[in-house]
C-alpha cells in the first residue's frame, strides 16, 4: 500500500518537506503578505514577481484549497438539509405561484441549521454570560481530544507507508487496561492516573505491535491484520465486560465496568462547569512529540525514508522491518491515548464495548484531512471536534440528523484529495501555469516604469 | 536465435523457463500449531459422549441417516490425521515443493470436523442449517470480494466495498419498497454501487487522488448519506419507503433434491444464483478472455499495456464501475435478499471482511470466494453452537474466524503479491 501523502494529484513532483512547510503553517502566507508590501526599499531592484507569486501561491496553494473544500462541503450539506426539510417541500409545492416562500423556507432551514452548528461548536450567543457562552468551544476541544490523538497515530503510520485501520481495537484494549487500573487499584492521586495512562498506552502499543511484528516477520498485510484485530479486541473486551472478576462491575449483570476512581480521573482544566479535561493537554503534548519525532529525530528520518521508498531505505542501511514495528508501536500508543482519554476523561462512570465511539475510524479521516502532518492533524482534529459538538446541538435544536456531519467531513477530505476538481469549480489558476503568468507580470511592471 | 526456435517447439513459453520455487516453512508450522491445539483439546478437555450430525431436513425426498460418532475416538483419529498432514507438508517443503491448496482445504475441514465433534458432544448438529447459513452469510462477502478482485486487478484499490454494499442495500430497499418489485430494487442497487465505483474511479484516475484515501472517505460518505436519509426521510415514512419485499426461494427442480448439496446450494434466492454465475464469469473472464487479459495487463504493467494500444485509464474506469455494480448487487442481500428493512450501517463491516477475503484469496476470484465462505462459515458456526450450548464462550467462537485469518495471512499466505500497479495512478507522459 502506498503512502497516501506521497502521491498528490496537483504536484506529482512535490516532495514531502515542501508539503510539511506548507501545511504546518497554514497561516504563514498571511503575515508575509504585509511584510512583502513594505520590504522593497527605494533603489533596490524589487523582485516584481513576488507579490504576484504570493497571490498565485495563495490561489493555488493548499490553504485556499482546504478553505474552499470546507465551503463546498458546507454548500452540499446545505442542499441536503434544504431538500429534506418538510417546510421547504411544502413551499416548493407552489413554487411557481410564490417562489419567494420556497427561497425563504430554504434560507430559514439552512441558516437555522448552520447557526445551530456554529453555536454548538464555537460560541453560544443565546447565553447571558460569557462563561456560559464559551461552553461550546470547550466542548469542541473535548471532542477533539481523542480525534487528535487517534489522528496522530494513523498519520504516523501513514508516514511510514502503513495503513492502520485498527484504531478501534487499539482504543478498546487501551481503554480496558487503563480502566482496569483506574477502578481496580488504590493508588495515591496523580500516580494512579499516571499508571493508568501508561498502562493504556502500552496496551494500545502492544495491540498494534502485533500487526507490526507480523508485517515485519512474515509479510502479513497490516491492513488485513489490523482489521481482524479490531474484531478480536471487540469480542475479547465484550467477553471481559460480561465476566465477573474481570471488567464487569461487581453485583451488576450489565456488560459495563464500575466507575473510575477519583484518584485516576483526568483533572478538569477549566473547573467543573466545563467538560474539558487534562487529556487535551496530553493531545497537545502528543502533537509536539510526533512533530519532534517526524521532523527532528533520526528515527523520524528513517520513518519517512521507509515511507517514501522502502527499497531505497533498505539499501541505505535502514532497518526497514524494525521501522515497521516501531511505527506500529508508536501509532498504537497514540490511538491508546485516544482510548485512555475516553475512559479517564470523557466517560468516567464506567464504559461498555462501545467506548471507542467510532473514533478509530474518524481518526483516519482526521489524518487524511491533516495530510499526515502533526499540526495538520491537530487542526483537522479540532475542526472535526467542532463538527461533532455542533452536530449534536444542530440535531437537538433543528432536528437535522447528526449524520450530515459525516457527509460534510467526507466531502471535505474528498475535495482536498482532488485539488484539480476544486480549482475547476472555482476557476482558480493551475499551479503549473504559474511561471508563464509571473513572466507576463514582470514585463507589465517593467513597462509601467 | 536458437532461443526463439526453442520457444516455438515448447508449447507454453513460461513453463520452458526454469523457475525457482520459493518454499516456506510457514504452512507446516501453522499446521503444527493447529494440530497441537487439537491435541490439547483431546488431552486437557476430553468430553465424553457422542455427537450426531443431521444430514437431511425433515421434508427432503432422499433422507440420509443421521451420523453419530463418539467424541473421543473421533477426536483422536482427527489428531492423528492432522499430524499426518503436517508431516506430509513438512516432507513436501523439505523436498522443495509447494504445499498444495487442496491439502490446506483438507486440513481445515479435518480440523473443523474434530472441533465440531468435540464442541457438539451430547447434541445433534444440523449440518444443513449450518452450511446453508454459512453460504447466506458469505453472499455479500463473495460479491464484495469479486468487486475487490476486479478493481485491484485493474490497478485500483477498492476500499470502498463497504460503501458500495451499503449503497446497494439502501437503494434496493427504497426502490423495491416504492415499486414493489424486488428485481427493480436489484437493478437500482447495481446502479448505486456503480455510481460509488465511478466516483472512486473518477477521483483516482482523472484527479490522481490517492485511492486509499478516496476509498476510506467514500465509505464515510455513503454511511453519512444513507444514515442521514434514513433518519430524515425513511424513518418517518417507513411504510412506503422502507418495507422492501423479499426475493422468494427458488428451488431448482432436480438439483435441489441432491442430498446435502441440494438444500444448501439449490434452494436459494435469485441473489445467490446470480452469485454462482458471477463467480464463474469473473473467473473465466479474468483468465480466459481478451477482457481479462486487458484488465490484468492494465493492473500489472500499464506502460506496456498502453504501448500495445490499450486505453489504460478508460479500461480502469469501466472496470472499477463494473466492480462497483457487482458490490452493489451484493448489497441487496442485506435488504431485499433477506426481506429486512434498511437500517443505519447495516452492512456492519462486511466490506472490510470482503477486503480481507481479497487479500487472503491472493487476488484470485476462486480463492477469494473460498476465503469469503470460510468467514461465512465461522460466523454461522457460532450461531449453531450457541443453540446447542457450546463449552466455549460465544465471544471466543465469534473471534475465531478473525484469529484464523491472522494465522492464515501470517502462515499460509505470507508475502502475498498484489497486482504490480495496484494503487498507482497511471500518468501518461
Amino acid at each position: 500500500m502506498s503512502d497516501p501523502t506521497e502521491s498528490r494529484g496537483d504536484a506529482p513532483g512535490a516532495n514531502e518537506l515542501d508539503a510539511d512547510v506548507a501545511l504546518e503553517e497554514p497561516g504563514a502566507a498571511a503575515p508575509e503578505k504585509g511584510t512583502a508590501a513594505t520590504a522593497y526599499g527605494p533603489g533596490e531592484v524589487p523582485p516584481p514577481s513576488r507579490w504576484t507569486t504570493m497571490l498565485n501561491q495563495i490561489a493555488t496553494g493548499n490553504a485556499i484549497i482546504s478553505v474552499l473544500a470546507v465551503v463546498l462541503a458546507l454548500i452540499v450539506g446545505a442542499i441536503m438539509i434544504a431538500f429534506t426539510d418538510e417546510r421547504v417541500q411544502e413551499a416548493s409545492g407552489y413554487f411557481f405561484a410564490r417562489p419567494g416562500d420556497t427561497l425563504s423556507a430554504i434560507w430559514e432551514s439552512v441558516s437555522g441549521a448552520y447557526s445551530a452548528l456554529f453555536q454548538g461548536a464555537i460560541y453560544n450567543f443565546r447565553r447571558d454570560t460569557f462563561t456560559a457562552g464559551i461552553r461550546p468551544i470547550t466542548e469542541t476541544l473535548t471532542f477533539a481530544t481523542p480525534l487528535i490523538a487517534g489522528g496522530l497515530g494513523v498519520a504516523l503510520a501513514f508516514r511510514v507507508g502503513m495503513f492502520n485501520i485498527g484504531g478501534r481495537g487499539q482504543m478498546l484494549i487501551a481503554a480496558s487496561v487503563a480502566g482496569w487500573i483506574a477502578f481496580g487499584f488504590d493508588l495515591p492521586w496523580g500516580i494512579h492516573m499516571l499508571v493508568a495512562l501508561i498502562g493504556g498506552l502500552i496496551g494500545g502499543a502492544l495491540w498494534a505491535g502485533i500487526a507490526g511484528v507480523l508485517k515485519a516477520r512474515t509479510g502479513a498485510h497490516e491492513v488485513i491484520v489490523t482489521i481482524m484485530l479490531n474484531y478480536v479486541a471487540f469480542y475479547l473486551v465484550s467477553w471481559m465486560l460480561r465476566t465477573p472478576g474481570l471488567l464487569q462491575a461487581p453485583g451488576s449483570s450489565n456488560p459495563k465496568t464500575p466507575a473510575m476512581k477519583e484518584t485516576a480521573i483526568f483533572p478538569q482544566l477549566l473547573g467543573p462547569q466545563y467538560n474539558l479535561h487534562f487529556g487535551f493537554i496530553l493531545a497537545v503534548i502528543a502533537t509536539i512529540v510526533v512533530w519532534w519525532i517526524l521532523s527532528r529525530s533520526s528515527l523520524g528520518f528513517k520513518f519517512r525514508a521507509v515511507g517514501i521508498n522502502p527499497n531505497a531505505a533498505r539499501v541505505a542501511g535502514i532497518n526497514v522491518k524494525g521501522m515497521y514495528v516501531y511505527a506500529m508501536l508508536i501509532s498504537g500508543a497514540l490511538l491508546g491515548l485516544a482510548g485512555v482519554s475516553q475512559v479517564l476523561g470523557t466517560v468516567t462512570t464506567g464504559f461498555t464495548a462501545g467506548i471507542d465511539a467510532g473514533i478509530g475510524f474518524d481518526a483516519i479521516t482526521v489524518a487524511l484531512l491533516g495530510r499526515s502532518t502533526p499540526w495538520g492533524t491537530f487542526a483537522a482534529g479540532i475542526l472535526f471536534g467542532a463538527f461533532k459538538a455542533g452536530g449534536f446541538s444542530m440535531q437537538a435544536a433543528e432536528g437535522v440528523p447528526i449524520e450530515i456531519v459525516l457527509v460534510v467531513q467526507a466531502l471535505i477530505v474528498l475535495f482536498i484529495a482532488a485539488p484539480p476538481l476544486v480549482r475547476t469549480i472555482f476557476r482558480l489558476p493551475d499551479p503549473k501555469a504559474k511561471p508563464k503568468r509571473s513572466r507576463e507580470t514582470v514585463t507589465k511592471e517593467a513597462q509601467a516604469k | 536465435m536458437t532461443r526463439t526456435v526453442e520457444h516455438h517447439h515448447v508449447a507454453p513459453p513460461p513453463e520452458s523457463i526454469p523457475t525457482t520455487v520459493v518454499t516456506s516453512w510457514k504452512a507446516p508450522i501453522a499446521f503444527g500449531i493447529f494440530t497441537l491445539a487439537a491435541l490439547a483439546l483431546a488431552v486437557f478437555a476430553p468430553r465424553p459422549g457422542e455427537t450426531t450430525y443431521r444430514l437431511s431436513l425433515p421434508n427432503d425426498v432422499i433422507q440420509l441417516p443421521e451420523v453419530t460418532v463418539s467424541v473421543m475416538p473421533t477426536l483422536w483419529t482427527v489428531v492423528v490425521l492432522l499430524a499426518a498432514s503436517t508431516a506430509y507438508s513438512a516432507w513436501l517443503v523439505s523436498s522443495k515443493r509447494r504445499v498444495p491448496l487442496w491439502l490446506i482445504v483438507v486440513f481445515a475441514i479435518l480440523f473443523m470436523f474434530g472441533f465440531l465433534t468435540w464442541a457438539g458432544s451430547g447434541a445433534s448438529l444440523p449440518m444443513i442449517g449450518l452450511l446453508f447459513g454459512s453460504l447466506s452469510l458469505a453472499v455479500p462477502l463473495i460479491y464484495g470480494s469479486l468487486a475487490g478482485v476486479i478493481g485491484e486487478r485493474a490497478g485500483v484499490v477498492n476500499i470502498a466495498i463497504e460503501g458500495q454494499l451499503l449503497a446497494g442495500a439502501f437503494t434496493a430497499a427504497v426502490v423495491a419498497s416504492v415499486t414493489g418489485q424486488p428485481l427493480l430494487g436489484l437493478v437500482a442497487a447495481m446502479v448505486a454501487g456503480m455510481l460509488v465505483g465511478m466516483v472512486l474511479a473518477a477521483f483516482s484516475i482523472k484527479y490522481f487522488a490517492d485511492q486509499v484515501i478516496v476509498g476510506v472517505v467514500l465509505n464515510v460518505l455513503v454511511i453519512g448519506l444513507t444514515s442521514f436519509f434514513f433518519s430524515q426521510v425513511l424513518a418517518p415514512n417507513a411504510a412506503t419507503l422502507n418495507t422492501p419485499p423479499r426475493f422468494d426461494r427458488l428451488p431448482i427442480p432436480v438439483l435441489s433434491e441432491i442430498p446435502i448439496i441440494g438444500p444448501v446450494l439449490f434452494r436459494q434466492t435469485l441473489v445467490v444464483y446470480l452469485m454462482y454465475i458471477a463467480v464463474a464469469l469473473v473467473y473465466f473472464g479474468l483468465f480466459h478472455t481478451r477482457w481479462g487479459l486487458r484488465v490484468r495487463a492494465v493492473g500489472e504493467h500499464p506502460q506496456a499495456a498502453d504501448t500495445v494500444g490499450i486505453k489504460v485509464n478508460r479500461t480502469r474506469f469501466w472496470n472499477v464501475a463494473l466492480a462497483g455494480s457487482i458490490a452493489g448487487l451484493g448489497g441487496t442481500f442485506f435488504t431485499i435478499g433477506s426481506g429486512i428493512a434498511f437500517n443505519q450501517e447495516m452492512t456492519a463491516g462486511a466490506g472490510f471482511i470482503a477486503l480481507a477475503a481479497v487479500i487472503f484469496g491472493q487476488w484470485d476470484p476462486i480463492k477469494a470466494t473460498l476465503a469469503a465462505l470460510l468467514f461465512g462459515f465461522a460466523s454461522n458456526l457460532q450461531n449453531t453452537l450457541a443453540v446447542i450450548g457450546s463449552p466455549v464462550p460465544s465471544e471466543f467462537m465469534l473471534m475465531l474466524p478473525y484469529v484464523v485469518t491472522i494465522f492464515a495471512v501470517a502462515g499460509f499466505v505470507g508475502r502475498s503479491r498484489p497486482p504490480a500497479a495496484s494503487g498507482k495512478p497511471y500518468i501518461k507522459s
